[in-house]
């Protein structure tokens, strides 16, 4: 087995009296796209921080690449790619410019430098708008080129601080399209946080959810998902509903069971398999059953359980603040 | 897959001082617009209230029978012995080189605040690119703007009537840009150090607001340090536009000096050592922190 390609160790900040990252630990695999969740002021953008060494932990550290972030940083500066949470680029020149001027700063010889903006360019759709100042230049274009930027030293990792917030569902797929492309063509690992939860789904490996500090919950979407218990039968029942529950129960392998109406919920592993068992076990004894579904549960039920608040809310309040903010940065320049 | 890659201690320095270079000359109106004030300086207290026209605009006492000559001869030797020169818009233009060296190294303060509030600092402090580039980067490139901004403005005073002394050599220009390069040094390094521990834009530009007129002003660019109250000249006499403007007169305009040319380039140089390290240092260790 080779060695992580991340790897915390008792990970921790303080700004003053607040926990923004408490003690966490984790590791990611090569070649794995690794996702962190959390609600706003988790301290994703603060593990990011530290792991790309912006920010100093105040306790533990890190290895990335096999280099230690507080004593290795420029190690681990030369070896990774950053794009974070807020537009880096410099809004003054153009997306070409932006992108030879990240290339000088990792040392890139300018004809190395030249192939491979053109590269990167056409990769993420911008060759047309190459020598556009950036400030010309729509949300999603902006996002495009600032993981151009991120990926000019060709990085082993990628870290992405929410590189489809506030983009539309177009953009925001295609986004998807390159990050997997990136993992699939070069093994390149990539931790990225999101704030939608059908792209962690989709897209990431394993993710962490992260409430305040601490991980709640680390796994594939699978094992998350089935941490919940499993898939969720629904029966609507014919007659005797609490007769029906009782014999639910008495089978093996049942989690929750409730009453809703004259339905019942099942949380069971492996509802496909379960459904027949229910389905026989309530014909012996006389009960009916009018309609059943069998449905997995999402990464929404996840989350709220391991975080307990429900993104949607959140969702409207962080676009809202993104595009005032944007509004705010176009008055001024 | 990483490959070639030339991490030298100063790699990246020269595109981020250009990065600087290129907004500024790309655009010529902000460029323009910074050259208004030291002209407008110029035409109105150069030509349009010329103190020097106050000795020799022809007095005339009534009753004693002066002969013109002699009230010129006295007013000359009065401008002389005040401001080492007969020329007061030589005087003045020559002020004005430091004027803009002066507004030119405090905006550099400003780049850097900009450069935080948009996020572009933390994306560089996340590459390989040393730290003391990123302030030397600064720093350079508003030294470099600075003595651009002071051509300009040398020739536009030269157009408008300032004058060399005649035996002027090439070596009197070089010394002149060199006092500017040390004044613009210790400045800029000054300024991005506040700029970089100031919470916000508005502070920073409220401590420029509070220090470019008074050290203007509180210095010999405009007024010399001859007929100043005794309670301003220790001020002047710290301030670094006062050495430079001493050196430029002397060297330029072969004006009679408050202190011997040596003395000032001393004076220069150890403002310019002191707070360009001070600068550098107090920055380098912010930005690592
Ligand atoms: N420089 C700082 N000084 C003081 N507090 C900070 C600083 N940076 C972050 N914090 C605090 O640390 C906590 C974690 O912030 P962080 O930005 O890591 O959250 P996040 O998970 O990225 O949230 P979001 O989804 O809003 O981006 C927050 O409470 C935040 O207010
Ligand atoms: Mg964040």
């Amino acid at each position: 087995m080779s060695s992580p390609a991340i790897k915390a160790i008792n990970l921790t900040k303080k700004y003053g009296s607040l926990l923004a990252v408490d003690h966490i630990n984790f590791e990611v695999a090569v070649g794995e796209i690794f996702g962190l969740l959390g609600p706003n002021g988790a301290g994703k953008s603060t593990t990011i921080g530290m792991l790309t060494t912006l920010v100093k932990p105040t306790e533990g550290t890190a290895l990335v690449n096999g280099f230690d972030v507080i004593r290795q940083s420029s190690k681990v500066r030369a070896s990774i790619g950053v794009v974070l949470q807020e537009y880096t680029a410099d809004e003054d020149l153009t997306g070409w410019e932006n992108l030879m001027l990240a290339a000088s700063l990792y040392g890139i010889p300018n004809d190395v430098a030249k192939e491979r903006a053109k590269e990167l360019l056409e990769m993420v759709e911008l060759a047309n708008a190459a020598n556009k100042k950036v400030e010309n230049y729509s949300g999603g274009m902006r996002r495009r080129l600032e993981i151009a930027m991120g990926l000019i030293n060709r990085p082993r990792i990628l870290f992405l601080d929410e590189p489809t917030l506030g983009l539309d569902v177009q953009t925001r797929s295609a986004i998807w399209t390159y990050i997997t492309k990136l993992k699939r063509e070069y093994n390149m690992t990539i931790l990225v946080t999101t704030h939608y939860l059908e792209e962690a789904d989709a897209y990431c490996d394993r993710i962490a959810i992260i409430d305040r500090g601490r991980i709640a919950k680390i796994g594939t979407p699978k094992e998350l998902k089935e941490s919940l218990g499993g898939d969720i039968i629904m029966l609507q029942i014919v007659g005797n509903v609490d007769l029906a529950k009782q014999v639910i129960m008495s089978i093996d392998g049942m989690g929750d069971v409730r009453i809703m109406d004259n339905s019942i919920w099942i949380t069971a592993k492996d509802g496909g398999s379960m459904a027949p068992q229910i389905l026989e076990a309530l014909n012996k004894n006389g009960v009916r059953v009018a309609k059943i579904s069998i449905t997995e549960p999402t990464m929404d039920e996840v989350y709220m359980k391991y975080t307990g608040k429900s993104l949607r809310e959140e969702q409207s309040n962080w676009e809202e603040a993104m595009s005032t903010m944007r509004t705010i940065r176009k008055a001024r320049s | 897959m990483m490959e070639r890659q030339n991490l030298g201690p100063l790699h990246g320095l020269w595109s981020l001082t250009n990065r600087e270079l290129k907004k500024w000359y790309k655009a010529p109106f902000i460029l323009l617009l910074s050259l208004v004030q030291p002209v407008l300086w110029l035409g109105l207290f150069g030509k349009a209230m010329n103190l020097g026209n106050m000795f020799t605009s022809g007095l005339n006492i009534p009753g004693l029978n002066i002969p013109k000559q002699v009230i010129d001869q006295i007013g000359t030797e009065l401008i002389k012995s005040t401001f080492g020169t007969t020329d007061y818009f030589s005087f003045l233009a020559a002020g004005m080189l430091s004027f803009i060296v002066l507004f030119t190294s405090m905006n550099s303060g400003m780049m850097i605040v900009w450069d935080r509030r948009l996020g572009f600092l933390n994306k560089l402090l996340t590459t390989p690119v040393s730290r003391g580039s990123i302030i030397m980067g600064k720093v350079f490139s508003a030294v470099i703007r600075s003595l651009v901004q002071a051509t300009i403005v040398l020739v536009i005073a030269l157009l408008l009537g300032m004058q060399f002394r005649p035996n002027i050599s090439a070596l009197d220009i070089v010394g002149t840009y060199v006092a500017l390069f040390l004044m613009s040094l210790g400045l800029s390094s000054l300024f991005i150090m506040l700029a970089l521990r100031s919470t916000s834009w508005e502070s920073q530009m409220a401590i420029m607001n509070l220090l470019n007129l008074p050290l203007l002003f509180a210095s010999n660019a405009f007024y010399p340090v001859k007929l100043m109250p005794s309670w301003l000249k220790p001020v002047v006499e710290i301030n670094p536009i006062s050495y430079a403007n001493d050196i430029s007169r002397q060297l330029l305009l072969g004006a009679t000096g408050m202190n011997s040319i040596w003395f000032d380039f001393a004076f220069l140089l150890a403002f310019a050592a002191i707070f360009s390290t001070l600068g550098i240092v107090l920055s380098w260790r912010y930005l690592n922190s």
